[in-house]
């Protein structure tokens, strides 16, 4: 059932300090909407039980991609298609761009927006795997200032995050060091457009000779948030995928794989196919750094 | 209510309404343009696909105050002096139309995707029109009328 959009108020207020100043004024009371993608399907269901909300839509100080020589910045309110059109994410960032075609359609990359995918919070989001691989930090910004921190700290649970009712997500920072890593990623859905994942990983690994010098893994709908999968890459580092040892490095992987996996049931999957096909894209990932 | 000046196919508009107001029903309920349909309500059928700004975005998921001082482009503003606009044409004679409730989306995701795509691969066609669903035609006879269109170079 719709719900009636006149119990609902929309401000727009005309630039970043005013939004901040408004979030500082009433925390809590006022929710951010850019894209929209998410919240109005919430509105259109039924199912939004904020009143007050509060447009970032058209923020240009929140719509950028800055590029340094060591690192690249993306703005919050950076919409899907920006990404897919900025040239040096292409050229550096291939998981990060395969990712971000992966999210809904044309017409919703055209509004939907890097900080909402990541502020919504969901485990199956589709950016998140690549920028936990990627390493990346994440900027957040209040009246007072803005803090900085990795990532991976920002997802506390399911749909919980460590962002505070005066706050906005600011930027997204990727290191820009992985030239010369293999890449991966991949995503299960019921089908190749449209459908939310039932399980996502991306990779990021850079090889001495057979040895694993380096190995990054995030992961989506692993557990209850998108996370990075710090024991695997433990279990994984300084291991050889010579033909010798290739199988048994590969077994302790998907052992590693396991213990840190808390797959759910959900209407998308079951917890078991999800831990199965999971411990077969890593597998997938590992036998073609062989190649 | 709100205070909302807006283009739409080309004419200034000024209305009262609800900020939240999604700007599918503001084109159907207060401009009375019915062209543009509603099918999900939740972005995934394309059926509410309309042009702001010149990008192709779904009208059911975007609030009217976002839409504030734009220009909006809908089903009823592709042909020109009561003429089809050549992708209208290509889709009438090549099968691509059939019960309707998709097609102004699809006319409006194949415009945006020419604009961005004079010549298109199957591929990007596929791609671009990916979140506008169809019953009927089971696509093929719509990729035809998109090949037809960029063939003869409609935008």
């Amino acid at each position: 059932m719709r719900s009636d959009v006149a119990q609902f108020n929309l401000s727009a207020p005309p630039s970043l300090d005013a939004v901040l100043a408004q979030l500082a004024a009433e925390p809590g009371k006022h929710t951010p909407i850019a894209g929209g993608t998410e919240l109005m399907v919430a509105l259109n269901t039924g199912r939004l039980t904020q009143k007050s909300l509060v447009s970032i839509h058209h923020l240009k100080e929140l719509r950028f991609i800055r590029v340094d020589d060591d690192a690249i910045h993306i703005g919050s309110g950076t919409t899907f298609t920006d990404i897919r059109n900025n040239t040096t994410i292409a050229s550096d960032f291939p998981l990060l761009i395969q990712s971000a075609s992966w999210t809904g359609t044309i017409a919703n990359q055209n509004r939907a927006t890097l900080g909402g995918n990541i502020c919504n919070a969901s485990p199956a989001a589709d950016t998140p795997p690549a920028l936990l691989a990627h390493g990346a930090t994440i900027t957040l910004i209040n009246k007072a200032g803005t803090r900085t921190l990795p990532y991976t700290e920002f997802h506390l649970s399911y749909k919980k995050t460590v962002l505070r009712p005066d706050e906005l997500v600011h930027s997204v920072s990727l290191p820009r060091n992985f030239s010369g890593y293999r890449q991966y990623i991949r995503k299960v859905g019921t089908r190749n457009a449209l459908a939310i994942s039932k399980i996502a990983l991306a990779a990021l690994a850079k090889l001495e000779g057979d040895k694993i010098a380096d190995i990054r893994l995030g992961a989506a709908s692993l557990t209850d948030r998108p996370v990075r999968c710090t024991a695997t890459e433990a279990a994984l580092l300084d291991k050889s995928l010579g033909p010798k040892s290739i199988d048994a490095t590969i077994r302790a992987a998907r052992a590693a794989l396991a213990s840190e996996t808390h797959t759910i049931d959900d209407i998308r999957s079951t917890a078991k196919y999800r831990a199965a096909v999971a411990g077969n894209l890593l597998e997938e990932f590992l036998r073609s750094l062989t190649a | 209510m709100s205070n909302i000046h807006l283009t739409v196919n080309g004419k200034q508009e000024s209305l009262d309404v609800s900020p939240m107001k999604r700007l599918l029903d503001l084109l159907r309920e207060d401009l009375h343009l019915t062209g543009t349909k509603e099918g999900c309500g939740e972005g995934e059928c394309g059926a509410c696909a309309v042009l702001v700004d010149g990008v192709l975005v779904n009208s059911c998921l975007v609030p009217a105050l976002q839409v504030s001082g734009s220009r909006i482009c809908t089903i009823e503003g592709v042909s020109t002096e009561g003429r089809l606009h050549p992708i209208q044409q290509c889709f009438l004679e090549r099968g691509g139309a059939q019960c309707g409730i998709c097609t102004p989306g699809m006319i409006l995701a194949t415009h945006h995707l020419l604009d961005k795509h004079p010549n298109p691969t199957l591929e990007q066609i596929q791609e671009g029109l990916a979140g506008n669903l169809c019953r009927c035609t089971g696509y093929m006879r719509i990729f035809e009328s998109v090949q037809e269109a960029a063939k003869l170079g409609s935008i």
